[in-house]
């Protein structure tokens, strides 16, 4: 992973905040990303990673597609 | 202004809270109990003529120069070694007392030089002063018998001048091996003060008093030079000795301070206080202040006597600018810097929006300077893209302790060490990072505590002179959660766990669900032992020795946060501190060993991007109005970006404008050649520091800075505790920091009006609850305080959680163990961590402008001699790193300290570069870099790589400044 740039890279984070919040029950997986998400990541990487979804989300973790879908709400 | 003076009460304080009441000289006088008869006069404000005796060090009762006469006792005893007891009747001073201590005396300077006034130590010296105490007139015996003063003896009558008859074997010559302090063992009185002072104050048992009788002197090691010796150059022997035969190179040079001021290193996170002490403007010498909380009276090598960066022959002390990084700098004004910055910032706004631009604070400026950096761009920029270099370091930290107890910070004093029984360190090098902790924790140690060190190196404290660890558990780099889990796991399955502390401090139900899962089989030591590589026996042990061992305490450094679970690790660390009910009272806790000197103080004054002052989300619309309300402005909401968010913005074109205050991003930042990339893409650049640094190669502004003993502030410490910086002589750039950052502000159209720091201070106070007491004032007058300082707590908070966790209940949370991306494989089959040393400090920019290089030329690349003669590597031969994001190239150094499979290195050098190895691997929760593991190769080479030549060559014509045309009057 050099010279990753987005969306790979936010991709891989948003993988990575998946691991941590699904590791920590079913239930609490899908809002734990969202609210991490949201609290930790500037406007214009929220932006694009929705967008990412939205072009598909491929490479995307289950539980972390769910947790940006909310995010736009 | 006079010198700050402080009493020397001849023996440590005791403890004991039982006191005895004696008379000393008709005056009734009540102490603790096992307080010396000499302390206790002291106390009462008489001063018993003394030489072997200071309170730094346990009392010898060599000199016999206190002696004393206790009624209805045989003989003078010592006060120094006769304690304090119910009814005793003491008379200090009468005619047998005097004739006797003369007598001493006159011995003494029978064999002493009488060069007192051209002496350094003329007007600091104990010897001079006793002599004048007991009243010495004249000196009966003369050169003429045996001495250490002179290199030949005096001829005598039937002298024959050969050079054999003249030579004197009991004179030893100077020894200016130590680049800051002579040895002179001509005027040594063998008080041994010095031995003691190395031994129970620093704990590196490097000086022995060798020989007995006349012959005996003071020696470092097997009569070695200073330099030469285990010696690491705290300097504890040269403030400890009575007389100039230890003495600084610096007073020697200037002579005797006449005034000083108390300030706070400037270097890491332990924050010692000091006396400046000072000939008008000019540094004499630092030495430490006893009333230091943090560091008691003790200092490390860079503290006391790694100051001399501050004259340094390249420190820039011109603003300058450039348009292109191409270009030579041109100096200029502070005003045309100031403008031509914010004409460029301005510029960027317009093309690329308000969030194009943003700036880094810095962990070494003063809490007052980061507030208003933080304060610009939050306020003036109008964006949140502010971030701090805690981010490479602490960042986890914050995450992990905020989400288990409710604080962002490490839970004790330093103090505290001195009760805990069982120590355990994890990811951390307490005697090179953090000198003065570790010599109070040796200190601790030696007394019988019990140590557990989980660190893949074998560090110094696993084993030095007199202290060693119980438990060293040499885990792969990057499996903390798998060993802490697997702690867990054995005291939770051993039935260890403080059921009465969880239940009535914790989540109960979420503890149950957290005991669940470490009791699963495959978090055992045993299961988890392959992927560790930590012997699952000594695991189960050191998981009951801490569990069972009394009061424990976790100290943890960056070999805990600098991982891809580096937030994990510090929540796992959490969850064994309450499992054990090792929280909220002096002796336990969990504290992060801190890297620079206000990390602590920049997290506090909101550097994070979604975070205001005091750990409050920027999304929270109370506390934002009442900001908006203070500052006049409407604050933006959004989070901004963090530091690697910010490159990788650069590079893709959203973000284009930089101010970084005293840092050197490119240097200490992972994957250096994605920085560049960041860097070159950006359109104006702004460095702040001392030195052109490694950033400032691709920086179009330079806004030279002001170091620590050019400005008033306050910095704070890993233990949250708020101490004056306080300026002792004019900022030679012109501007204290918080001026120029003010400056730049005014020409961006944001002013803020401050005459002096301590009214950022109050600022602060009225807009951060758990700083609401604090101020210059009350720092004055009670020398510092932990926050929370407010009104429930107005002298502050030594312990935190006491009654309750910050957050209510305490929170166990979940530590899965997910391996790092960054693995070994065919190609990179080993692991890298790196790490630093004692003499040099983060990326050296003001360690390596020191003498402090005799101790660290060059960073050096440590491998196991197994890894190496399978390369055909040998002890210092060059040697090629690559990693899967570039290559460099250092010497090796051959050692057992690393496993087989790790290698290790500092980061002390920019040409060393290490950071074209390290990935941008990162934590997932704060994108904290994975600094500690990096997966590598090595092979034998002859020298630089290319990257580091064209890198020397950019650097080269990066730095260099234009000469200034003849002024045209
Ligand atoms: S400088 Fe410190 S380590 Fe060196 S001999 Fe003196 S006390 Fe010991
Ligand atoms: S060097 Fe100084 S402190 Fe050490 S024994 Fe000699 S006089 Fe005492
Ligand atoms: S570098 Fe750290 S331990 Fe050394 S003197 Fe400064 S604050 Fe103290
Ligand atoms: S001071 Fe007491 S014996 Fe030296």
């Amino acid at each position: 992973m050099t010279q990753a740039t987005s969306p790979d890279r936010l991709i891989y984070m948003a993988n990575q905040i998946g691991t941590f919040f699904r590791s920590q029950g079913a239930d609490k997986a899908v809002p734990g990303i969202t609210e991490h998400i949201r609290k930790f990541w500037d406007p214009r990487m929220r932006k694009a990673i929705t967008a990412h979804l939205d072009a598909g989300g491929e490479g995307l973790d289950p539980p972390v597609r769910e947790a940006i879908a909310a995010l736009k709400g | 202004m006079s010198l700050v003076h402080e009493i020397d009460y001849g023996t440590p304080r005791a403890k004991s809270a039982t006191m005895v009441t004696l008379t000393i000289d008709g005056h009734s006088v009540t102490v603790p109990e096992g307080t010396s008869i000499m302390r206790a006069a002291m106390e009462m404000g008489t001063q018993i003529p003394k030489l072997c005796a200071t309170d730094m060090v346990d009392a010898f009762g060599s000199c016999r120069l206190c002696l004393v006469e206790i009624e209805g006792r045989a003989g003078t005893p010592a006060s120094c070694t006769t304690p304090a007891m119910n009814g005793l009747v003491v008379h200090t001073q009468n005619q047998r007392l005097q004739t006797i201590r003369k007598g001493v005396m006159e011995l003494y300077i029978s064999d002493h030089p009488l060069d007192c006034l051209t002496c350094a130590a003329n007007g600091d010296c104990e010897l001079q002063d006793m002599a004048g105490a007991v009243g010495l007139r004249d000196v009966r015996y003369g050169y003429e018998g045996e001495n250490h003063v002179f290199a030949k003896t005096k001829p005598s009558p039937g002298h024959d001048h050969s050079p054999h008859d003249c030579e004197n074997d009991h004179w030893m010559a100077k020894d200016e091996s130590n680049p800051y302090f002579t040895y002179d063992p001509s005027k040594c009185i063998v008080c041994s003060r010095c031995v003691r002072a190395c031994e129970e104050v620093q704990g590196t048992f490097a000086l022995t008093i060798s020989g007995r009788g006349f012959e005996s002197r003071v020696s470092p090691g097997m009569s070695e030079s200073f330099l030469g010796s285990e010696c690491v150059s705290c300097g504890a022997c040269v403030q400890a000795c009575p007389t100039a035969t230890l003495t600084e190179k610096s007073v020697i040079a200037i002579g005797q301070p006449e005034h000083s001021a108390v300030t706070t290193c400037a270097y890491c996170g332990v924050g010692c206080t000091f006396k400046a002490e000072m000939r008008g403007e000019e540094l004499v010498r630092m030495v430490p202040y006893k009333d230091g909380k943090a560091n008691r009276g003790h200092s490390c090598v860079k503290g006391r006597f790694a100051w001399g960066y501050a004259n340094h022959k390249e420190r820039i002390l011109n603003p300058m600018i450039r348009e292109r990084i191409t270009d030579p700098w041109q100096e200029v004004s502070w005003d045309e810097a100031f403008n031509f910055a914010a004409t460029k910032f301005r510029g960027i706004q317009a093309k690329h929006g308000r969030d194009a631009i943003g700036g880094i604070t810095s962990s070494r400026c003063t809490n007052e300077e980061v507030f208003v950096v933080q304060k610009l761009i939050r306020a003036g920029f109008g964006n949140n893209n502010v971030d701090t270099c805690a981010r490479v370091c602490h960042s986890p930290t914050g995450y992990g302790l905020s989400s288990t107890f409710g604080t962002s910070a490490g839970t004790q004093d330093f103090d505290s060490v001195e009760q805990a029984d069982v120590v355990m360190i994890i990811g951390a090098n307490p005697t090179d990072g953090h000198p003065v902790f570790a010599s109070r924790l040796k200190k601790r140690l030696r007394a019988g505590a019990k140590l557990i060190v989980v660190d893949p190196r074998r560090t110094d404290i696993v084993r030095s002179a007199h202290v060693e660890a119980q438990h060293h558990l040499p885990l792969l780099p990057g499996t903390n959660v798998a060993v802490l889990t697997a702690m867990a796991h054995v005291i939770v399955t051993e039935g260890l766990v403080d059921e009465a502390f969880v239940r009535e401090r914790c989540d109960w139900s979420e503890f149950e669900d957290w005991a669940a899962f470490v009791a699963q089989p495959k978090h055992s030591p045993e299961a988890t032992g392959i992927m560790t590589g930590v012997d699952p026996k000594e695991l189960r042990a050191a998981a009951r020795l801490f569990a069972t061992g009394g009061n424990g305490a976790i100290y943890y450094g960056l070999g805990v946060t600098e991982h891809s679970q580096g937030s994990t690790t510090v929540i796992a660390i959490a969850n064994l501190a309450m499992a054990t009910g090792n929280i909220g009272r002096p002796g336990v806790g969990v504290n992060p060993l801190r890297g620079q000197n206000n990390v602590q103080g920049s997290c506090d004054m909101g550097s994070f991007p979604h975070e205001l002052p005091g750990y409050r989300h920027i999304a929270g619309d109370a506390v934002r109005e009442q900001f908006e309300a203070m500052w006049n402005v409407k604050l933006n909401a959004e989070p901004g970006l963090r530091i690697p968010n910010m490159f990788d913005a650069a590079v893709e074109g959203t973000f284009m404008g930089l101010y970084v205050q005293g840092e050197d991003i490119l240097q200490s930042d992972p994957n250096t050649k994605h920085v560049v990339a960041a860097l070159s893409a950006m359109e104006c650049v702004i460095v702040h520091d001392l030195f052109l640094n490694e950033t400032a190669n691709y920086a179009h502004v330079f806004f030279p800075g002001s170091t620590f003993l050019e400005k008033n502030g306050t910095f704070t410490n890993a233990e949250r505790r708020i101490q004056r910086v306080r300026k002792v002589m004019s900022p030679k750039n012109g501007l204290e920091d918080w001026e120029v950052t003010l400056g730049f502000a005014k020409a961006l159209g944001y002013e803020m009006t401050y005459s002096h720091p301590s009214e950022i201070m109050d600022e602060i106070a009225a807009l951060t609850p758990t700083f609401a007491g604090v101020s210059f004032a009350l720092l004055d007058e009670v020398g510092s305080v932990q926050w929370p300082c407010n009104e429930k707590a107005p002298l502050g908070t030594p312990v935190m959680h006491i009654d309750g966790f910050v957050r209510g209940k305490g929170k166990f949370m979940i530590t899965e163990y997910v391996a790092t991306d960054e693995r070994t494989g065919p190609r990179f089959p080993l692991l890298l961590t790196t790490g630093r040393i004692l003499s040099q400090y983060n990326v050296g920019a003001q360690t390596r402008r020191t003498e402090n290089i005799v101790w660290h030329e060059e960073d050096r690349l440590e491998m196991h001699p197994h890894d190496a003669e399978m390369r055909g590597v040998r002890d210092g031969d060059w040697c090629r790193l690559q990693s899967r994001a570039g290559e460099t190239t250092l010497r090796a150094r051959i050692t057992e300290r690393v496993a087989p499979g790790v290698v290790y290195t500092t980061f002390h050098h920019p040409t060393t570069q290490a950071n074209v190895i390290t990935t941008e691997f990162s934590d997932w929760a704060t994108n904290c870099p994975e600094y500690k593991v990096t997966a590598v190769q090595i092979s034998p080479s002859n020298g630089p790589s290319e990257w580091q030549r064209d890198y020397d060559e950019q650097a080269r014509q990066s730095r260099r400044i234009a000469i200034p045309a003849e002024a045209a009057e």
